[in-house]
């Protein structure tokens, strides 16, 4: 798809289906298709942002990214190796480079662990650091994330939800990734420190030289953070470009509806926006319709689209569009 | 002089006999409300006056802990107690002090008269019964109605909302719709009574994007068309920015800014409103241009600073801002704000 030695991340092909079973054997009557057939890449140093909306599986790619899941279909490609190919001990030591920021700040530290002893347990586990040296990089950490070295004593429940992010995000950056996927990280915390740790997040990156896949299903969030945006609906992409185009010259239906969506924090212009709302509800990912997954929903579905699945295409520069309507 | 004023009615058994109301339905004073927790006395609503008009959309902003949950289910004595109290003020409903009303009266009132629509469906929807008798429910306990006529008018109400086959999901239990549908549903059953006052309390936090648009559409539709007031409690600015009449502006327990809506976006005059529209990113502005962010933390309310509640965080903060709480005050024909520091010298982004 693209140059391939200027990536970070390629993914080809990648599926995820979750098993549903049934009875007392528990035999598999059906399967929750999560990511159904994803392919991207991420440039070095570049932030993809992943938006859609819940259940289309943007989470569970992230996740596959960083193999924590079984039953993964498809290539992972993290700076030119293949991470499906891998050992398990190989594998445990590439997790070093590839780091995850998540979305609750209250489920995501351990309440029995000190802020200090979370942000330190990496360097621990891949003995990067000891004593005094330990000492100094978790006091380093805390500084980087804005918060200050005496507090590494404290637990969890003493934080507020924007710190407990910052000692998250410090954990992360404790190995110094290459890569780090920040799922959701900032939906859970208040408007005014949402900025807070946006900022902190962009800073970091500059300072780092950090890649990122920016998974939110805020757009307003993801559009201000990243390079390209990538709209995923029900398991697929439907399109995917750089920043500026996706929000100037939006080609998917679903991309369009979503945009329209999102209202602007400003009366005067929010009246002048077309306003395009979506009949029906997301379906199931257990039983996505047939063809295109977005035709039921879709005020321009023509009989094609209700038959086959549109393949994700180029239309030129970095814009691809899954959609039989664009040329 | 008798009006025949929609959304402003009451039943006796089929009938609605009409009323006369003031403009303001709602006017709530210098309410207090706390609760009494092993930390100490949290001052959750610590002062609050506002009012709605007939007819009006109002939007009550605030972040996590402001009092404006617990503001709404104050007004309709919801608070559980032990450890919630209210401690003072009055809340005005079409002439009544509600804090001075029985229980029996605030019965009538509840699903009645003021109607409310919380966040969690999943948790407000009582899952083992049909969504047809919870419906029903309130139309045969507050009009009176007859099952058969009851079943008629549900269908009707889900209709209304957008329930696809309606008769037949009448019968289903609400784990058999989704988040959106189960938010319609409570819609419906809000607005059973033709209420005066619907009040959604976060009503699209848990829901999609799309879907948020949606139920909002819904919500303006049914105002317009049945002229009832709604009060919509949100942190997101930008869904107050499209369905609401006026803003009102929440902070540790107390009103700070409160203006029509174009009015507050185009020209805040509190520093936290100024501070928080600059913070939220917008789809329109100038992509990686910078947010501005408030430094420091909402603050802990079983330990506010003294004077201002927000003078940690103000960059305008004066000596008379850490010992005095300002009090709301005009600036402009429908425009109040709570602070001390000149309007005209703040700095907008």
């Amino acid at each position: 798809m693209s140059n391939a030695t200027e990536n970070l991340v390629e993914v080809q092909d990648l599926f995820m289906y979750f098993p549903v079973t049934a009875g007392i054997m528990q035999k598999r009557v059906a399967d929750v298709k999560a990511v159904d057939g994803v392919s991207f890449f991420i440039k070095k140093g570049e932030t993809l942002g992943l938006v859609g909306e819940s259940g289309c599986g943007k989470t569970t790619t992230g996740r596959c990214i960083l193999q924590l899941y079984d039953g993964m279909k498809g290539k992972i490609i993290f700076d030119g190796t293949e991470l499906t190919e891998l050992k398990r001990e190989q594998m445990r030591r590439m997790r070093r480079y590839m780091q995850l920021i998540f979305q609750d700040p209250f489920a995501s530290l351990d309440p029995r662990m000190t802020a200090g002893e979370i942000i330190g347990e990496p360097l621990k586990v891949h003995g990067l650091a000891k004593g005094q040296e330990y000492r100094d990089q978790v006091a380093e950490l805390f500084r980087m994330v804005e918060l200050e070295p005496f507090m590494a004593d404290r637990y969890p429940h003493e934080f507020s939800g924007g710190q407990r992010q910052r000692i998250g995000i410090a954990r992360a950056l404790a190995v110094r990734p290459a890569f780090i996927v920040c799922d959701e990280p900032v939906s859970a915390l208040d408007v005014s420190i949402q900025a807070q740790v946006i900022i902190l997040l962009e800073r970091l990156r500059d300072e780092l030289n950090l890649t990122y896949l920016f998974i939110a299903h805020d757009l307003s969030v993801v559009r201000n953070i990243s390079d390209r945006v990538a709209v995923m609906y029900l398991g697929r992409i439907v399109e995917i470009t750089n920043a500026d185009e996706i929000y100037s010259n939006p080609l998917h239906p679903y991309t369009i509806a979503l945009l329209s969506a999102v209202p602007i924090p400003d009366p005067a212009v929010d009246r002048t926006r077309e306003r395009i709302i979506l009949a029906g509800d997301v379906p199931s990912p257990i039983n996505p319709p047939r063809g295109c997954n977005f035709n039921p929903r879709c005020s321009q579905a023509m009989d094609i689209c209700r038959e086959e699945t549109p393949e994700l295409k180029n239309i030129g520069g970095e814009h691809w569009v899954a959609c039989h309507l664009v040329k | 002089m008798v009006f025949i004023a929609r959304g402003t009615g009451f039943w006796v058994g089929n009938v609605k006999m009409a009323t006369t109301t003031d403009e303001r339905i709602l006017d709530v004073k210098e309410l207090r409300t706390y609760f009494y927790t092993q930390e100490g006395e949290v001052k959750a609503v610590d002062g609050l006056s506002y009012h709605i008009n007939k007819g009006e959309s109002v939007g009550l902003v605030g972040e996590s802990a402001c009092g404006k949950s617990v503001s709404a289910l104050s007004i309709l004595r919801l608070i559980p107690y032990p450890p919630g109290i209210i401690v003072g003020g009055e809340i005005f409903f079409q002439g009544q002090d509600l804090l001075k009303a029985s229980e029996a009266d605030m019965r009538h009132i509840r699903g009645n008269r003021i109607a409310m629509i919380f966040q969690e469906p999943t948790t407000s929807l009582n899952p083992v019964l049909t969504v047809k008798r919870q419906i029903s429910e309130a139309l045969e306990l507050h009009r009176g109605m007859d099952k058969e006529a009851s079943l008629g008018e549900t269908v009707r109400l889900l209709k209304l909302v957008g329930i696809p086959d309606a008769e037949q999901r009448a019968q289903d239990y609400p784990f058999q719709f989704s988040g959106g549908m189960q938010q319609r549903i409570m819609i419906a059953m809000a607005l059973s009574c033709d209420p005066a006052l619907l009040i959604a309390d976060e009503p699209t936090t848990s829901v999609d994007v799309t879907v948020q648009a949606q139920l909002l559409e819904i919500l303006a539709e049914l105002r317009d068309r049945l002229g009832t007031a709604v009060l919509i409690i949100t942190h997101n600015l930008g869904v107050v920015a499209r369905y609401v009449d006026r803003v009102q502006v929440m902070y540790a327990g107390r009103l700070v800014e409160t203006a029509p809506t174009d009015e507050l976006y185009s020209d805040p005059k509190h520093p936290y409103t100024i501070g928080l529209l600059a913070s939220v990113p917008r789809l329109d502005s100038e992509r990686k241009k910078s947010l501005r962010i408030i430094t420091g933390l909402p603050p802990n309310l079983a330990r506010l600073p003294g004077g201002c509640a927000f003078h940690p965080r103000c960059e305008y903060a004066m000596d008379r801002c850490r010992v005095e709480v300002p009090t709301l005050e005009k600036i402009g024909e429908d425009h109040l704000r709570a602070c001390f520091y000149d309007a005209d010298k703040l700095h907008k982004y």
